[in-house]
């Protein structure tokens, strides 16, 4: 075989490998349609978005429409259609992050990664940030949630400290994968 | 799934009795979001780690233990020990260490971690006695706090699965739709339908599957009762489905979670599975030929999710829009079939009031709004946190005496009751009983029960603005009058405190919100426009003097600000020019310097940058 | 049960605006006041489809409700109900003007205006000023396919399209995506139509109210052949066009007005004007042959028809497992086109001095249609001979109308005009075309005699007729009993296919059509959604015309029969092969591309090997499949012979690793079954 069409094919291997943990979610949830929403969960766990290509594999191996797919994808904010970072940083803004300052916090944070208007995932992949509604910790408003860690009563500069923290945490697990 | 068990209740209650009992002398510590975002988890790891084999006293015992929420959030991390009436704040992962050595060997009290009145400033050791608990009813919270929701023996040793028993026992489904009814019990979801008259309907509705759902999306922002709830007790919301089941003859049940509350959803999830292995749940319940299973259904971030033909539709895997009422879930349901929904907190009522009965329940609470309430309080106010007080509660006894009042010092302005699809209430509302009918003729509404109290510095109209940016955002986009209406709304308010609208945005305004009101399909739209009718019922004059004077008396809003150079302090060190990003700021070296306002954008870049503090901002 | 259906029966009343109006079994409140005469505005609200109460124009306000949308309310005894309140007219008012401010308002070179409901509604409304800002930016128009624009900057969300698309295709092409003021309709990943299963029926542009799914115009082109005097320009017109362009001049509905189209169509300046229920005499011919054969031989049964190109599309991307049942004849249209430019030109020239004959280049094929699914076959790669397309342009009824009133052509008061010859002879059976059902009643009547050698009893088969969407009978012929299913919309046609393939339903013959009713509620007719008798009037047109004609049978039309000893030999022969059938394509839309594995270009001698990937056969060891071939291949020297290729999912994967030898399907290849394959079939041809 050529040297390219062996790459060619190992990329498609490596596309069916990642079919087979979608065959194996779907298999799961019984390709039951009412298990749609499920199914996009974990998938997106997975893949920490949804991409086209396995939207569309879904679609047809449970017998729906990919428009359906596609509607459902985007209706839910949960779910993203672009790769999320490696951190996913939720700003809550839920009413009382939101009288107790959060938007300071958040423009803060886009501040530091350097997040201009429209962008909210950084070129590296390492930071995403969005604001979400009530995170249910609003007696500890304003609340920022970096990968399920909950960090409360969180000030513009106090976020910037997290972040460095991370920002170095992050660049030292690379050094350690290479 | 069959149960291989036949649930005895007495035998079940003896011998979680005897567990608890075992557990000797109780460390509670608080494992709610809210504390385990204040290291909780730590705390409760170090305990286990140094206090293996410590006795209270030397004497007693002792057992570290996860609870779900005690409410007062703000203070936490929470760690009582009611052995000895005693409760620390605040507590830190590297307490754990002193509290074992002083306060469990040796009874000492750590005054460093005690609880400290605002008020008086002094200690409190009592959790009792501290304002925010001590005017307080938990009924539905009863357990919150005080059990590792994580176990069921915990929960039956506080007379758990008792009330089912007695139902399946004693009663038909008619009498338990009846008792319902009876106790006045109105759905704690927000419309205060009477919920015994909604399981009749359903009840009432044969067909061969129904089902129960447990609507758990609590999409009000700034409000986490359900929460609380749900991660502190959660077996009493089961045990009220199963109840609500059996009164509807449904074999199914769904707990719809939002997807932001993951440790609610973990312990849902090991409380069915509990209550399966204990044949509470599943086939043949208690020996009989009552079958009630209940399934998770996670979110994925919609609030119009909330509304229950959306979350109908979600359940079944769409897009969540919602559908016109009627025809009302109680007659074409899921998967078209009859369907009772319930809120989280109606169900954690029923267990009472088939325990005690319906005349007991309606004890607290005034005559057409029996019973207590959950709140969360939040915003500018001293003790924000989770409460319970029986409704007709006056706001003024929830803002100043649980919540202790308005934080620092500042005056108090409104409290936005229900969220986006809520009212606000002012000064003259203090007075006010909080319960369904008061409430309402106020143009207001218990809504979930979130209460965000503002202070002087909220600008309401910027809050306004707030809310219908939510709605908008949230909007499902299915019907036209919400869609579209409340993206005109929104823009006309953005106008407003950007300082660029005139008298008649005002009226369009005003016209908007009818139309919106009155023509939307669903709950969200037709309630998107309360925010602005009743601070605009209130608070015209702000509204006017963004309009028309071009002023935020709040001093929040950003485009009436000017930001200055005082002449007198001014030494002309040119640092300020350097530093602002559209070159606004121009002067001659060691002359006054002046801004442009034309140019300036209020970045406030400039304001830290003089060293002579002669930039000052103002309104 | 039964008392339930005498209850429903039974008449009551309710009141509206004072007035008391009677009721039995409508479905909602607004079918009610509409039958009482009073008009309610609504966007959203289709007979046919579901209900979506999206729009809220149908607000009226019910003593004890409400406001309500009378389109989701049952009718209920004694309900008091006001349809004009202030409320309700603010609340319409307001709605128009919200939805104007976010939609593209270029009324005047806008392709609905005059039609549409949007622009009606405001003028009936008085909206005369859009207080709030315009929408600034619209998403691009997609117009990239032979026959729909999608317009999202006219689109008002009423899901009309999206329940079209779902209900009455299965196809589901389009959908709600994002929400809020977000919100829009479109095909998955916002792609093309042309990009997606779309099917090109057209049955979401003949809902929409906007103009935001509209036919994709061919007019101008259209224009531009008349008005070239070196061309020759042939129209053909579709059977159900007759029964349906009467209507939009204000004549009866189902009227037969194939008179006034001659006559119209030869005013604007047509060449040649011809009809299509010649070459569907021609079809029947064809596909009774072919049926017969089939029938006899037990082969690719049922049958299905082949007429309708949303149905073929339809079954090469979704099913093309029963592409071996369709018909291979071409449908009517695209027969005539090809006849018409071997055929027609030689019989034009007969006898011409050479100055005078017509080449090939110059003569154009026009065809008047009800669908707009033929604007997309005539584009199709296997209708074109020599690179030129056999039917050139297709015009939908609409569109036709359009013609004849830029025209200034009076209709209405045109005296009638025959056709032209000799494509102008028909029979009934051909008529029928144009009706769900009429195809296979037709084929029916020239199987039967054709078999039997005897004239059939009863020329009308009535159980064929009907706009059910589902009608099934069976015929006796000799002592065989023909089993025939009848399906009109995609919807029905994919639950048949599901219960065909489940083995619970035998036929012999399935006739698809993939518009309600058939052709005659194609996309390209007048609007026929708003009241179900407009379908019905047009079958009875469509019923009568047989009824009138006095041939009845498609191998009685002397035409046919002259066409056949002329030409064409006999049905299926070599010649009827070449010019009349054609093959179809797994158009099936699968996620990725052939990879081609060795560099051997294709050639007579070489061996063509494709390996499925797909995700189950990747599963179950196509890899190692193709590991073991290429050795083998390595080893025995044939690196120059043998084309080896992954290719992705060939549908039948439970009984995975599936691999193609020359055409050749090997299931469930294993290491050892491979080996034994590539021996006797690869290893073998070479070694001689
Ligand atoms: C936009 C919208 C959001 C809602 N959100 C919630 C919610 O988060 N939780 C809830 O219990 N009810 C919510 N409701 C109310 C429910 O539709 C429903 O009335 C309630 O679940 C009924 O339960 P109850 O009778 O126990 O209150 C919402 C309603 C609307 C219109
Ligand atoms: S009111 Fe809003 S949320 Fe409700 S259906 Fe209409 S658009 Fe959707
Ligand atoms: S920094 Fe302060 S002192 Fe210096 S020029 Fe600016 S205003 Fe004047
Ligand atoms: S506030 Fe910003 S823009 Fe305005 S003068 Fe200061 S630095 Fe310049
Ligand atoms: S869709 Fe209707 S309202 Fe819109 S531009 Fe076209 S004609 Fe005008
Ligand atoms: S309607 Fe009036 S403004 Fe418009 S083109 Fe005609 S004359 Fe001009
Ligand atoms: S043309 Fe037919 S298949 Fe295509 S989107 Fe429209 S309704 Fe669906
Ligand atoms: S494209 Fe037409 S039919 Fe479809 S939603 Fe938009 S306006 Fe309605
Ligand atoms: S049924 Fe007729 S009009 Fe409809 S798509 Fe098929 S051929 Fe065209
Ligand atoms: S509003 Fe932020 S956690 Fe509730
Ligand atoms: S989470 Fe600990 S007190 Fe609320
Ligand atoms: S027609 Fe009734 S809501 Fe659209
Ligand atoms: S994956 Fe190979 S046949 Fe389907």
């Amino acid at each position: 075989m050529v040297a390219e069409t062996q790459k060619n094919l190992e990329k498609v291997f490596e596309k069916q490998r990642k079919f087979c943990k979608v065959n194996e979610i779907v298999e799961k949830y019984k390709y039951q349609k009412q298990n749609l929403i499920a199914i996009l969960q974990e998938v997106q766990g997975e893949y920490r978005y949804l991409p086209e290509e396995i939207m569309t594999y879904i679609a047809t191996i449970m017998s729906i429409s990919p428009a359906s797919v596609y509607g459902v994808a985007t209706f839910y904010s949960q779910f993203s259609l672009d790769p999320k970072g490696k951190y996913e940083v939720k700003v809550c803004d839920g009413t009382a992050c939101h009288v107790r300052g959060s938007m300071p916090v958040y423009k803060a944070i886009k501040e530091k990664l350097k997040l201009k208007d429209g962008k909210f995932t950084t070129e590296d992949l390492q930071f995403s940030v969005e604001t979400v509604r009530c995170l249910g910790a609003c007696a500890l408003a304003p609340v920022v949630v970096i990968n399920n860690k909950v960090y409360s009563k969180v000030t513009p500069e106090a976020v910037k400290i997290i972040l460095d923290k991370l920002l170095e945490r992050s660049g030292e697990g690379d050094k350690a994968n290479d | 799934m069959t149960n291989t068990v036949k649930a005895d209740i007495k035998k079940e209650f003896e011998r979680a009795s005897e567990y608890v009992k075992k557990t000797g002398a109780r460390v509670l510590i608080c494992s709610g979001t809210g504390c385990v975002a204040n290291g909780a988890l730590d705390i409760y790891d170090k305990f286990l780690q140094l206090g293996a084999d410590v006795k209270l006293k030397g004497e007693k015992h002792v057992t570290a233990i996860k609870t779900g929420c005690h409410g007062f959030c703000e203070q936490g991390v929470f760690v009582a020990i009611p052995d000895l009436k005693l409760t620390y704040v605040r507590v830190k992962p590297e307490d754990v260490a002193e509290i074992i050595e002083k306060t469990l060997k040796n009874a000492e009290v750590i005054d460093r971690l005690l609880f400290v009145d605002p008020k008086t400033n002094k200690t409190i050791q009592n959790p009792q006695e501290i304002d925010f608990y001590k005017y307080q009813t938990k009924k539905a919270l009863f357990n919150c706090g005080q059990i590792n929701p994580e176990n069921i023996d915990e929960y039956i040793a506080a007379r758990g699965y008792e009330a089912i028993d007695k139902v399946i026992k004693e009663f038909t489904p008619e009498q338990v739709c009846n008792e319902v009814e009876q106790s006045g019990l109105r759905g704690r979801g927000g419309g205060g339908f009477p919920t015994g008259k909604k399981w009749n309907f359903v009840r009432m509705n044969k067909a061969d599957q129904k089902y129960v759902i447990c609507n758990a999306d609590e999409g009000d922002p700034g409000a986490f009762m359900d929460c609380g709830l749900m991660e502190g007790d959660p077996h009493r919301l089961i045990e009220g489905m199963i109840i609500a089941a059996y009164a509807v003859e449904s074999s199914l049940g769904y707990i719809y979670v939002r997807a932001e509350y993951p440790l609610a959803v973990k312990r849902l999830k090991i409380a069915i599975q509990q209550a399966e292995e204990r044949g509470f749940l599943g086939d043949n319940i208690f020996g009989t030929d009552f079958s009630f299973r209940i399934k998770i259904k996670e979110g994925a971030g919609a609030f119009v999710c909330g509304e229950e033909t959306a979350l109908i539709a979600s359940i079944e895997g769409d897009r969540g829009m919602p559908m016109p009422k009627p025809p009302f879930p109680a007659n074409e349901g899921l998967f078209g079939k009859p369907t009772l929904i319930n809120n989280v907190e109606t169900y954690a009522n029923i267990t009472m009031i088939i325990l005690n009965n319906a005349e007991q329940y309606k004890k607290y609470g005034t005559g057409g709004s029996p019973g207590t309430k959950t709140f969360s309080i939040t915003g500018e106010i001293n003790n924000s946190g989770l409460i319970e007080v029986p409704l007709g509660t006056t706001l003024k006894e929830i803002v100043y005496d649980i919540g202790g009042g308005i934080r620092n010092n500042k005056k108090f302005k409104a409290v936005q009751i229900g969220g986006p699809s809520g009212g606000c209430l002012t000064e003259q509302h203090l007075d006010l009983a909080l319960d369904y009918e008061s409430l309402k003729s106020v143009g207001a509404m218990v809504g979930s029960g979130g209460l965000v109290v503002m202070n002087e510095d909220t600008c309401i109209v910027e809050v306004a603005r707030f809310f219908l940016e939510f709605t908008q955002s949230e909007s499902c986009g299915k019907c036209i009058p919400c869609r579209e209406g409340t993206k005109q709304m929104l823009h006309i308010l953005e106008k407003i405190v950007a300082g660029k609208a005139e008298l008649k945005d005002l009226k369009l305004l005003e016209e908007l919100a009818e139309v919106v009101q009155l023509g939307s399909l669903c709950g969200l739209g037709k309630t998107a426009p309360n925010p602005v009718l009743s601070t605009l019922k209130y608070f015209k004059d702000e509204y006017l003097a963004h309009i028309v004077d071009k002023r935020c008396p709040a001093g929040v809003c950003e485009a009436f600000k000017t930001i200055k150079i005082d002449p007198a302090l001014c030494k002309g060190c040119t640092k300020c020019s350097k530093v602002c990003p559209v070159s606004a700021i121009s002067g001659k070296i060691k002359e006054t310097f002046v801004i442009d306002q034309e140019k300036c954008i209020k970045c406030g870049a400039c304001l830290t940058s003089c060293p002579f503090d002669a930039i000052k901002e103002e309104n | 049960m039964n008392a339930n259906i005498m209850e429903n029966k039974i008449e009551q009343k309710l009141i509206v605006d004072g007035k008391e109006v009677s009721f039995s079994n409508e479905k909602n409140l607004l079918e009610v006041i509409r039958k009482a005469g009073i008009e309610v505005p609504t966007f959203c609200y289709r007979p046919d489809l579901s209900t979506y109460g999206a729009c809220r124009m149908c607000v009226v306000e019910i003593e004890g409700m409400g406001i309500q949308t009378s389109c989701t309310v049952k009718p209920q005894a004694g309900m008091k109900v006001q349809v004009n309140t202030e409320k309700t007219r603010k609340i319409r008012k307001m709605t128009v003007e919200l939805l104007l401010a976010s939609h593209n308002r270029d009324c005047t070179i806008c392709a609905k205006s005059e039609n549409c409901d949007l622009q009606d509604l405001a003028k009936k409304l008085g909206v005369r000023d859009v207080r709030f800002p315009s929408k600034e930016k619209h998403l691009p128009i997609d117009d990239k396919n032979p026959s729909i624009v999608r317009d999202p900057s006219k689109c008002i969300l009423c899901g009309a399209c999206v329940r079209a698309c779902k209900e009455i295709q299965g196809t589901g092409c389009l959908s709600f995506v994002n929400r809020g003021s977000e919100a829009t309709v479109m095909p998955a990943y916002g792609k093309g139509l042309d990009e997606v299963d779309c099917t090109y029926c057209g049955q979401c542009t003949a809902v929409c109210p906007t103009g935001a799914l509209r036919i994709k115009s061919d007019i101008d082109r259209v224009w531009e052949q008349i008005l070239d005097p070196k061309k020759k320009v042939v129209v053909q017109i579709a059977p159900a066009v007759r029964i349906a362009a009467g209507e939009t001049f204000g004549l009866p509905y189902g009227e037969n007005t194939l008179g006034l189209i001659t006559a119209a169509l030869r005013k604007i300046g047509f060449d040649s004007i011809f009809d299509t229920c010649f070459t569907a005499d021609l079809t029947i011919m064809e596909e009774a042959s072919e049926f017969i054969e089939r029938f006899k031989k037990g082969e690719n049964l049922p049958l299905f028809t082949s007429c309708c190109p949303a149905w073929v599309r339809f079954l090469e991307q979704r099913y093309p497992s029963f592409l071996k049942n369709l018909s291979t004849c071409k449908s009517p249209q695209q027969m005539f086109g090809s006849v018409a430019k071997k055929v027609l030109i030689e019989e034009f020239n007969l006898n011409k001095p050479a100055d005078q004959q017509i080449k090939k280049e110059d003569i154009v094929i026009v065809s008047i249609m009800p669908c707009t699914a033929k604007k997309a076959e005539c584009n199709k790669e296997e209708f074109k001979t020599d690179d030129t397309k056999d039917v050139d342009f297709v015009l939908t009824t609409q569109e036709m109308i359009r013609m004849i009133n830029e025209a200034g052509v009076d209709f209405k008061h045109i005296e009638p005009e025959h056709l032209d010859s000799p494509f102008g002879i028909f029979s009934g059976a051909g008529v029928i075309f144009g009706s769900s059902g009429g195809v296979a009643e037709a084929a029916l009547r020239t199987a039967y005699e054709t078999i039997t050698g005897r004239k059939i009893e009863k020329v009308a088969i009535t159980e064929a007729r009907g706009l059910h969407t589902v009608k099934e009978l069976s015929i006796k012929i000799d002592e065989h009993e023909v089993k025939v299913a009848i399906v009109n919309t995609l919807s029905e046609a994919s639950a048949l296919l599901e219960r065909i393939k489940n083995g619970e339903a035998h036929y012999h013959m399935v006739e698809v059509m993939a518009c309600p009713g058939g052709c005659l509620g194609g996309a390209g007719q007048p609007p026929s959604y708003k009241d179900r008798e407009i379908k019905e009037r047009r079958m009875k047109g469509l019923y009568d015309a047989d009824v009138h004609n006095p041939i009845h049978k498609s191998h009685d039309n002397p035409e046919i029969i002259r066409l056949y000893q002329k030409w064409l030999e006999k049905p299926n022969s070599h010649i009827a092969h070449e010019l009349l059938h054609t093959h179809y394509k797994n158009r099936k839309r699968i996620f990725g591309e052939i990879i081609n594995l060795s560099s051997v270009e294709k050639g007579a001698k070489v061996t063509d090997v494709q390996v499925c990937v797909g995700t189950n056969c990747y599963a179950k060891g196509s890899y190692g499949i193709i590991e073991a071939l290429t050795k083998l291949i390595k080893e025995n020297n044939l690196e120059n012979n043998v084309n080896i290729r992954a290719t992705f999912c060939m549908e039948h994967c439970s009984e995975g690793p599936s691999v193609v030898i020359d055409g050749e399907l090997i299931l469930k290849a294993t290491l050892d079954k491979i080996e034994g394959v590539f021996k006797d079939k690869i290893l073998s041809k070479y070694q001689k």
